[in-house]
């Protein structure tokens, strides 16, 4: 259920509405903000996957 | 002549290892032709998976988007499919490995026949899988060609260099068979993750720092909407969240998929498959961004006066000088010109490498084409039953001598702009499929014809959107042509970009409709439904780990 719910949740941050029409403040002095946004989203995927792996591996496939 | 020079270095390491592959094949049966013995390692699956899915779109395509339409390119393409990739590579890809270890499937034809107990629908399955691939085949003829005529000043003339990239293709798959390909797509991958990097900092050195040129761009009318993403609406934006399903519906990531040693290989893979999407597509797209800004490089300032030229055109534009417009605004090469303009020739040198790597991504997909021909037509219609294994990787050969044969003589001869429209929406076309591979591993009561009707709207879906695209031509930018209205509302759009369903891409509604009629055709013949046997090959161990 949990995993589901981050899932979900993930998908949903992807549609990053209210980063829309700024393009401030630059992160780290070149990267505007809704670049950033998706840079930081990619990371939080590969943290994301990183638990679902260690918590639902499928271990009976083997 | 350098560049050329380093390409043609660069194209005999690639045949090299294709060589290389062969000399260290393990018997030389199917198995090990076309999947590697299943003995990839945890590194050579991560990078040839990724660089398998990595084409010459993903690379110069991304930094020709946002040169174009700014930064939205990245959450559009990347973002979306750092997420929805590995997913799929989880729920599904590792289901496939263990079926196809289980029961020696090569292909998801070949399981798609066991599951629902079919014959001739699977070869239907297989005719559309072929037919969306195909066109990929001719676009890296096409672009190995242009490429080798560009870095070489015109030395190396299209027809010659469209010979060469063939040549060196079908050598290494010929030879080197998946274990061959697997290994070039991991040295390609490297080469696209150092180029990154270098080309990021030596171009920022060359235009004095990003920072100066980000204020630029946000200081000039022109420039700022690029930095944001407010000429596209959210409702686009979601819908390209149904692209990335597209990726394990292609058969040449889901054969991948059946070559890793072992399953523990796809943890790595999933958890650092959106890393390798940021490494390669954040400079790719913040490249091609500022390139608007790099105006003192002639070649970039020719590209964004044409589009300005052709923003600023009324409807009276004739179409000749439209397309005129067009083919010099284009991006796709924007990275070579920024390079050209800020990096030592050692560098520009690097990059004709890295550029034809990603032109030549279409290995895997000849090869996939040539094991789906072998085993899916060849040994399904009894071949290797009456020839031995021997004739049937022979046969396998011959199909990528074939196959490589009739793309390149198609690429001399046909206009590019066809098989650009084909592949444009063949990622829609896969999307589409992959409530196949869904209904196949977790729907018990899924039937043959609930597969076959996904498969026939899909081709049919394509066909529609491939002839109105071109009897409908594409308008001026910022406009749009309506093409079915009811009731006051516009339902099929056609604008620059392509068509629109309701202000969504055709891969939303092509998807949602494959998977309701999966549901309600299955359900209506249920009767056709498999024994129990077929059944509990799938169904058995369905239950995961906590």
């Amino acid at each position: 259920m949990l995993a589901w719910a981050l899932v979900s949740t993930m998908y949903a941050l992807h549609q990053d509405v209210w980063f829309w029409r700024e393009a401030r403040p630059l992160v780290f002095g070149f990267l505007p903000i809704g670049l950033a946004y998706h840079a930081a989203y990619t990371v939080a995927a590969s943290v994301m996957l990183a638990w679902l792996v260690r918590r639902h591996w499928p271990t009976n496939l083997e | 002549m350098i560049p050329a020079l380093v390409v043609f270095i660069y194209l005999a390491v690639v045949l090299s290892i294709g060589l290389f592959a062969r000399a260290t094949s393990r018997g030389g049966d199917a198995e090990d032709y076309f999947l590697a013995g299943r003995s990839l390692g945890p590194a050579v699956f991560l990078l040839s998976l990724f660089g398998a899915n990595m084409t010459a779109f993903s690379i110069l395509g991304a930094s020709g988007h946002a040169f174009a339409n700014g930064i939205v390119t990245y959450g559009l393409m990347a973002s979306s499919s750092a997420l929805i990739i590995p997913l799929s590579l989880f729920a599904i890809g590792t289901r496939l490995w263990a079926l196809g270890k289980r029961h020696g499937f090569m292909t998801p034809v070949q399981m798609f026949r066991d599951r629902w107990e079919c014959g001739h629908i699977g070869t239907v399955i297989f005719a559309v899988q072929a037919i969306l691939l195909v066109p990929y085949i001719v676009i890296a003829v096409m672009g190995g060609g242009t490429t080798l005529a560009a870095v070489s000043g015109g030395l190396v003339p299209y027809w010659v260099g469209g010979a060469i990239v063939s040549l060196v293709i079908m050598g290494y798959v010929f030879f080197g068979g998946m274990r061959g390909t697997a290994w070039v797509n991991t040295f390609q991958t490297i080469l696209f993750l150092s180029f990154g990097a270098i080309a990021v900092a030596v171009i920022a050195a060359g235009m004095g720092g990003f920072h100066e040129a980000i204020e630029s761009m946000l200081a000039s009318p022109s420039t700022r909407p690029l930095l944001t993403r407010e000429r596209m609406s959210p409702l686009y934006f979601f819908s390209y969240t149904f692209i990335p399903l597209s990726s394990i519906a292609f058969p040449h990531i889901g054969i991948f998929c059946l070559t890793a040693r072992r399953l523990e290989y796809f943890r790595r893979t999933i958890v650092l498959y959106p890393i390798c999407m940021l490494a390669i597509w954040l400079p790719s797209v913040f490249l091609g961004v500022v390139a608007n800004n790099a105006t003192n490089v002639p070649a970039l300032a020719a590209k964004i006066d044409a589009r300005a030229a052709l923003a600023a055109a009324g409807p009276a534009l004739a179409p000749e000088r439209r397309d005129e417009l067009r083919k010099q605004a284009s991006g796709d090469d924007v990275i070579l010109k920024l390079v050209e303009g800020y990096a030592p020739l050692w560098l520009a040198s690097l990059l004709g490498a890295a550029v034809m790597a990603a032109v030549m991504a279409s290995d895997s997909q000849i090869l996939a084409l040539s094991t789906m021909f072998t085993e899916d037509v060849f040994t399904f219609y009894r071949g290797t039953e009456r020839f031995g294994q021997a004739v049937q990787v022979q046969t396998g050969r011959l199909f990528v001598v074939v196959l490589t044969v009739a793309a390149y003589l198609i690429a001399l001869e046909v206009p590019q702009s066809i098989f650009d429209l084909a592949t444009q929406y063949a990622f829609a076309g896969y999307s589409s499929l992959a409530p196949l591979l869904v209904a196949a591993l977790f729907w018990r009561g899924s039937t043959k014809w609930g597969a076959l009707a996904v498969t026939v709207w899909t081709a049919a879906a394509v066909a529609a959107i491939a002839i109105l695209q071109s009897i409908v031509p594409a308008p001026l930018p910022g406009a749009s042509v309506p093409i079915l209205s009811i009731a006051g509302v516009d339902v099929i759009t056609r604008s620059a970009a392509g068509t629109t369903v309701m202000g969504l891409l055709p891969v939303v509604p092509m998807t949602i409709i494959s998977s309701l009629l999966m549901i309600v055709v299955s359900r209506m013949t249920a009767a056709a439904r498999p024994g129990e046997a077929a059944l509990r090959r799938y169904f058995t161990e369905s239950r995961h780990s906590a």
